[in-house]
Order: structure tokens, then C-alpha cells, then sequence
């Protein structure tokens, strides 16, 4: 009864953001073959030549980007594993890599030829800076994507230099790919044919600033970093609470707010100063109208001045930490969390698809695999292969 | 010289033509009904449209999107029907105007929700409840719609109705709180990342569960309501920090996210990336930089030893970097094997051989407006190739096509709606 119930896809992905992608598509139920080899497990979240993850950051991150997908090993550089990997593609809907262009065609397994095998195949292929023009080869790591977008340069203090923008490079350039990946599914459905899609992680960073783009084409005005600031509005900030680096975001638009805020806050007298008397002049005098506003909210909690101001209708909400949004009431209620049984690890804390729906039950979610773990349910059940034949292969370091 | 161009112009655009009459699009046939305002909603809806969805955008009488109010404006001059942030968010959309408020408006709306596949929404719990907004009465209207609606906290639990603006969205999914990452900046509060970035995240997300339901619903013939909570769906990007918490007690924060040897760095002409993760990029680097004296000393030996003098090291690089160009770094540094990166300024961006040979940027015709260069989308497909084939409506321009064309309403009918203020 899950939403992608019966699509099946070979998934050559390693590291953050093409895991994270096929993480959305197993937690969707579909069945998700995480192609895999102690020459080249998934490097950056397993250990080399261990099927179990080891180091203990590493295996928590891993989990949380395999949950409920299928492993198998597959010795790439050898010619008779690719010949495995197009079997398997052949009884697949979804082909999804993320390696540098180029590589998947040198294997033998790009497009043209998983299309030969397999002619409604979806194919994605996600790389840094995509699969055209001159720097498609060119290396990045996640931390590259925000200067190379647009999005670093314009995202820091005034006074500060651009800053890096983290894991959620990968993750995002992930989940994007999986957008067309649904609309070619759906497009499938209906004209029975396949395609390739060409995915840019940097480009998933850069269309995410597109209002500051268009102000480079429409008006040649180069955008740069602002702070907290907000064009109109203010006070629009983070403010120090009690506690060690503690804070609250609060923004305030209309006139109905502002005084919802003043009342809120006792309407102490500086509220009522000719500087702060509607909203333009508010943000002409926002440094003081913001320490002046700091000086409440440091006597209190970050999770006090979000009730109370909440509760006088101010959009007020507390810079939530992982412990904060592991412990809050809401997302328990929410029932974001579930427990799964992790193999060597035992009882984890996981978080399933970020959407609720109303007739389709949640995929009851399983663990991530061990290195391989699947081997004899895709070679043996799926590819019909016989124990001796999986052995000799496995001996011949084939299935390895 | 410019009748050379003229022919190459149209020589283009008749190939153009030729390509889009060739090529289907992904989600033909597909209907959806938008009434979402600003970036999350109409973002989500503009994915779908681009890529074939046809799509009726509601909008307020006389009010429209607040998209609409916001910048960037051409020549900084506000007008309603030249923000570049809502031509860019609502390409392929017919715009329509329909007060949901009247008994009337929501009268005409199901007609409307009858001919739908998708519905999106946007309204808080409370405001959709009070305008007739809930799934449990549109799906007897349309028993296979999809309706997704989209809130700060979703259609249940104690924050459900708290107001949220961008930034605090932002800090409510945990991603918020970790930037700018490094220990120097712990006695300043944290970043925002730039704009509407948390909204556009959150929009993705959104059309991804959409598809998947459609995709479902096509299958069994039961429509589906889809509740997008932004903070579930930001969650959902900074999962690796959340579980670390929930299993190793580890709290992730601003001084636990930052680099050691490497990082954005000044350079001649502004700033440079690089990041040194492996040992052998260490070794490259040091022979990029020509091996100089400080290189041999035995703490900056291997990476995991320069690792631990960090600052020392970068300081010293620091040296280096500053005699080059960050597009000269860039370039030489990758040709090395190392992954050095620019930071790019929205020009750098339009103006990089990379972005051109991808035709990232592409240019719209608008009404109002003129043709201005867009970006386009960070995937192509090659059976259902991304395209607009509209620009963003001016508000009410498809109100005649919709109601009358559609709906089947008179022209004389339109005005007396029109007069009544329900469209």
C-alpha cells in the first residue's frame, strides 16, 4: 500500500546526496538495491573492507540516508559484474548514480546503454556541476556548492565574509533529483517511455536564490550579505536568550503585529519612541530597535518568548537545536520519530518521509543494510542465479 | 550586422519550435489548482507547471499574491505586475482572481475543484477550516484530488497555528541555528541563509510528495491529502544532525561545524574555496604551492598532523592564495586534482562559462515587463524537456478563459461577478 509500491530501482550511489535522494524513494516503498563493494562501499558513511559500520558518526549518518534499502556487492571494475549490474537494470524502473560524468559511461552503464537493456529505463545522473559544459568534471565536496551557486556570497553578516552552507548541499542536490525523477515516472505511466535526467547540484543551490538572480538581470545589481536583515521589515533578527547560546528568530511585518509585540512585552517605554513609530522607521533604526529587544528576550528562555509571543500572534520561534527538536512536544505529537532495530547498533531513533498523508499507510520503515546484505535475495530470488553460481562469483571476487 | 542576427535569432526559434512540437511534456493533462501565496506554495506549484501541468493560479480580487509586493522590481520601481519574484515563481500559470471568502467565490471554486487533479493550499489550519479548505468535503466534490496543503507546522499538534515568516521557518527546522559554522562567531547570533532559501526547500518537498501521490492516485483511484509541515520538510534536509541527537546525545552547533585546513579564504580578487578532506590533496597542495620551506616542517608534514596547527596552516596558505584570482585558483587548483571552488556573486553566476553551456539562464517575454533572463531549473530531462511556454499572469488575465471558456459562464455573467467583487 505504499506510494511507489512495486517500482524498483538500482541505486549506484555513494556518499550524502544521492543516498539522501533514493532515501526519499525507499521510504516511499520503493525497493531500493543499494549497489555496493568492499572495492568501493559506500566510502564516505561505511568503513572500507567492513561490512559494518564502524565509526560511530559515520554508521549514524549512514542510517539515516539507507533506511529500509537493499545491498548488494558488486565488483564494478570487473567486467562480469556489470554484466550483473544489467540484469539487475533489466527487472529495474529507476537507475540512479551519482559519480562524476563520464564514469558510469567508461563502466559500460551509462544511459545509451542501460536504454539498450532496458528501453523505459528512468535514469538520473547527478553530479556537481552537471553532465554538460566545461567544468562538468571538475571536483567539489558539499561545502564548494554554496560558493559556487551564488548562495555563499550573499549569505553571511555584513561586515563577515560569504559563508559555507553544509550538509544541506547534499541533501538538497539529493531531494531535487528526485523531483524529476517522479514526473518521469508519472510521464511513464502514461507514454510508456523512459528518459535521462541530468541533474546539477550547484544549480539546486543557485535556482533557491532565484529572487536574487532576477535582481542581477533585471536591474545588473549585485546582491551581498545582509545579515538577518530583510528588505522592508523589522525588526526581522535572532535574539540572545537566556542559556548558553540560546536564541530566538522573531519577525514582525504589520502594524497589528508590532503592537501585539508591544503588548506582549509590557509596553515598556522605549516602545513608544518617535524611532520606532511605524515601519519604515523601524527599520531605519533597527540596531537599537534590536538590542533594545534583546534586552527582554535575554531574561527569558527562547522557548518563553516563542509562547508568549505566539500566543499575542508574533512570528516568534526558537533556533531549535537537534536536542531541542528531538525533545519538543510538537514534533512527539507530530510523530516524526520511529524507532528501528538497527543490526550491531540495536535500537535507533529514526525519521521517516517529511509528509503525512491521509489513505496511504506509512511504509513501515526497516533498517539500513549491512555491506551486502541482500545478496542472495537479488542474485538468487530476482536474477534467478544459483547458490553455486553466486559462490563461484563470489570467490572469483565478482560479488565482492 | 543586425540582419545577421536577425536571421540567427529566428533560425533559433524556429528550431525551438520544431524541438517543443517534437517533445511531450512530463505531466501533461495533469490539472492543478493553486491558491498559495509568496514562495513555498507557488514554488512547489511552478515545478509542476514547468514541466507541463496546467495549472490555474487563484489569486485575491484587487489584491493578488503578495509575491507581488515584493522585490526585485525593474529600476527598483514596485508595480504589482513587474516583481521579479513572482514572474520567476509562476511561469506556466493562467492567473484567475476569486474572492474564497464570498459564499459565491466558494460556490465557484468547487466547479472548479471538480475539473482538478491537485489542489494546493497554504492557509493556516484555521483560516482554511473557516474558508471551506478541508479535504473531508472537496474529496466528496472530487473523489480522486490530491490536495496538499502547506503550513508552518502542519494540520496538527500544539504549534499548529503559530506564525511563521521565512526566517523563523528557518531556525524551526534546526538548519537555522548552525550558521555560519566555526567557533569565531559563537558571541553573534546566527546567520539567516540568504532570502527565501528555507521556502524553496520546503516548496521541493511538497511537489515531490505530490507527484508520489498522483502516482498513487493514478494507480487505485483514490485521491490523497498530503499535509506538509515546513519544519518536517527542513527536517528532513538535516536529518545527519537530527539522529546524532537522538542516538549519540550529540548536540550539533555553530562550533562543531567548522573547517580546519581550508575553507572560504580571501584571494586577490575576492574569495576562493577549498577544502583539504583526503591526505593526497594535502600533498597536492603543498606541490601546487611549490613546496614552500613552511611545508617541511614537521608538523605540516601529513594532513593529519597540519590538521591539528590549522590556523597556522592557513595562515600560511593565506600567503599563497593572495597572489592569485579567485578564477586563476579555481582552475589551476582543479586542473591539480584539487577541488578548489569561486565564491560567485549573482554576475559571476550569469556570467560563467559553466551556466551559459547549460543555458541555466533563459530569456522570458513577459507583458508588463519585457524579456528579462530567468533561471531555469537544475535538471534537464531528455524525453520532457523543462519549458515555459507562458509567462506569469498578470493578475486576473485568464478570468475570460477560465470561467467562460471552461466553466461555461457568460460574458455578461463575468461582469456582474466582476462587479460583485467575487472575481
Amino acid at each position: 500500500m505504499d506510494l511507489l509500491k512495486g517500482i524498483r530501482v538500482a541505486d549506484f550511489t555513494h556518499a550524502f546526496a544521492g543516498p539522501t535522494g533514493t532515501q526519499l524513494l525507499a521510504l516511499m516503498g520503493a525497493e531500493v538495491i543499494k549497489i555496493e563493494s568492499v572495492m568501493q562501499a559506500d566510502l564516505a558513511t561505511r568503513e572500507p573492507r567492513d561490512p559494518i559500520p564502524r565509526a560511530t558518526e559515520r554508521a549514524s549518518i549512514f542510517y539515516a540516508t539507507n533506511l529500509s534499502k537493499l545491498s548488494i556487492r558488486l565488483n564494478l571494475k570487473r567486467q562480469e559484474a556489470v554484466e550483473l549490474a544489467k540484469r539487475l537494470v533489466k527487472i529495474c524502473d529507476i537507475a540512479v548514480e551519482n559519480f562524476r560524468p563520464g564514469v558510469m559511461d567508461k563502466l559500460g552503464l551509462g544511459y545509451p546503454a542501460l536504454k539498450e537493456i532496458k528501453a523505459d529505463i528512468i535514469m538520473v545522473s547527478l553530479s556537481s556541476h552537471g553532465a554538460t559544459g566545461p567544468e562538468r568534471t571538475y571536483g567539489a565536496y558539499a561545502a564548494h556548492m554554496g560558493p559556487l551557486s551564488g548562495l555563499s556570497y550573499v549569505t553571511g553578516y555584513r561586515d563577515g565574509p560569504p559563508v559555507p552552507i553544509r550538509s544541506i548541499s547534499d541533501t538538497l542536490a539529493g531531494v531535487t533529483s528526485m523531483f524529476p525523477v517522479l514526473a518521469a515516472l508519472n510521464y511513464r505511466r502514461r507514454s510508456g517511455r523512459g528518459q535521462h535526467i541530468d541533474c546539477s547540484a550547484i544549480e539546486s543551490l543557485s535556482i533557491c536564490v532565484s529572487d536574487i538572480l532576477m535582481d542581477y538581470t533585471m536591474n545588473k545589481r549585485v546582491r551581498c550579505r545582509d545579515g538577518n536583515r530583510h528588505d522592508f521589515m523589522a525588526p526581522h533578527n535572532c535574539y540572545r536568550c537566556k542559556g548558553k547560546d540560546k536564541w530566538v528568530s522573531i519577525v514582525i511585518s504589520t502594524e497589528d503585529e508590532w503592537r501585539a509585540f508591544c503588548n506582549a512585552i509590557g509596553n515598556p517605554e522605549w516602545t513608544k519612541d518617535e524611532r520606532f513609530k511605524d515601519g519604515p522607521t523601524r527599520w531605519e533604526n533597527q540596531e537599537e530597535l534590536d538590542r533594545l529587544i534583546e534586552e527582554w528576550t535575554k531574561n527569558h528562555t527562547n522557548y518563553e518568548v516563542t509562547g508568549i509571543l505566539q500566543k499575542a500572534g508574533v512570528a516568534a520561534i526558537a533556533s531549535f537545536t537537534n536536542e531541542d527538536i528531538v525533545k519538543d512536544a510538537h514534533c512527539k505529537e507530530r510523530g516524526i520519530f520511529v524507532e528501528v532495530n538497527q543490526p550491531h547498533a540495536g535500537k535507533q531513533i529514526q525519521m521517516g518521509l517529511p509528509w503525512k498523508l491521509s489513505t496511504t499507510p506509512k511504509a513501515p520503515i526497516r533498517p539500513a543494510p549491512l555491506l551486502g546484505e541482500h545478496n542472495d535475495y537479488v542474485f538468487g530470488k530476482l536474477l534467478g542465479m544459483s547458490r553455486d553460481e553466486i559462490e563461484k562469483l563470489e570467490k572469483e571476487e565478482v560479488i565482492f | 550586422m543586425s540582419g545577421t542576427n536577425n536571421v540567427a535569432t529566428s533560425e533559433k526559434l524556429v528550431l525551438q519550435v520544431g524541438r517543443e512540437i517534437l517533445m511531450d511534456k512530463a505531466l501533461a493533462g495533469v490539472k492543478i489548482l493553486e491558491c498559495s501565496r509568496l514562495v513555498t506554495g507557488p514554488y512547489c506549484t511552478k515545478l509542476l507547471a514547468d514541466l507541463g501541468a496546467e495549472t490555474v493560479k487563484i489569486e485575491e480580487p484587487g489584491v493578488g499574491d503578495e509575491a507581488r509586493r515584493r522585490g526585485p522590481f525593474p529600476n527598483n520601481i514596485p508595480d504589482s505586475e513587474r516583481s521579479g519574484l513572482f514572474l520567476f515563481l509562476n511561469t506556466n500559470k493562467l492567473g484567475i482572481t476569486l474572492n474564497l471568502k464570498s459564499p459565491k467565490g466558494m460556490e465557484i471554486f468547487s466547479s472548479l475543484v471538480k475539473e482538478a487533479d491537485i489542489l494546493i493550499e497554504d492557509y493556516s489550519p484555521e483560516e482554511a477550516k473557516a474558508l471551506g479548505l478541508v479535504y473531508e468535503s472537496l474529496s466528496k466534490l472530487n473523489p480522486k484530488l490530491v490536495m496538499c496543503s502547506i503550513t508552518p507546522f502542519g494540520q496538527t499538534g500544539p504549534y499548529r497555528n503559530y506564525k511563521s515568516y521565512c526566517l523563523n521557518t528557518l531556525h524551526a527546522g534546526g538548519q537555522g541555528y548552525l550558521i555560519p559554522g566555526g567557533v569565531e562567531f559563537l558571541d553573534r547570533p546566527p546567520v539567516k541563509v540568504a532570502n527565501f532559501f528555507a521556502d524553496f526547500c520546503c516548496g521541493l518537498v511538497a511537489a515531490i510528495a505530490i507527484l508520489a501521490a498522483l502516482y498513487r492516485v493514478n494507480i487505485k483511484g483514490v485521491g490523497e491529502y498530503i499535509d506538509i509541515s515546513k519544519q518536517e520538510a527542513l527536517m528532513f534536509y538535516e536529518r545527519w544532525g537530527v539522529v546524532r541527537y537522538a542516538n549519540e546525545n550529540l548536540v550539533v552547533s555553530r562550533a562543531t561545524e567548522g573547517y580546519t585546513i581550508g575553507g572560504i579564504m580571501p584571494c586577490k580578487d575576492g574569495f576562493t574555496m577549498f577544502w583539504c578532506v583526503l591526505p593526497h590533496e594535502w600533498e597536492r597542495l603543498k606541490k601546487l604551492m611549490g613546496n614552500p620551506a613552511w611545508t617541511e616542517e614537521e608538523k605540516f608534514r601529513d594532513l593529519s598532523s597540519a590538521i591539528l596547527h590549522w590556523e597556522e596552516a592557513n595562515a600560511y596558505i593565506l600567503e599563497w592564495l593572495i597572489n592569485y584570482s579567485a578564477a586563476e585558483l579555481y582552475h589551476i587548483g582543479q586542473a591539480a586534482g584539487l577541488p578548489f571552488g569561486v565564491v560567485r556573486t549573482a554576475e559571476d553566476l550569469f556570467n560563467s562559462d559553466q551556466m551559459k553551456a547549460r543555458e541555466f539562464f533563459v530569456p522570458i517575454q513577459h507583458p508588463a515587463v519585457g524579456t528579462f533572463e530567468y533561471p531555469s531549473a537544475p535538471y534537464k530531462l531528455s524525453e520532457t524537456p523543462w519549458c515555459v511556454d507562458h509567462p506569469a499572469p498578470l493578475l486576473g488575465e485568464h478570468n475570460e478563459e477560465v470561467y467562460c471558456q471552461r466553466l461555461g459562464y457568460s460574458k455578461e455573467y463575468l461582469t456582474r461577478l466582476r462587479a460583485t467583487g467575487i472575481i
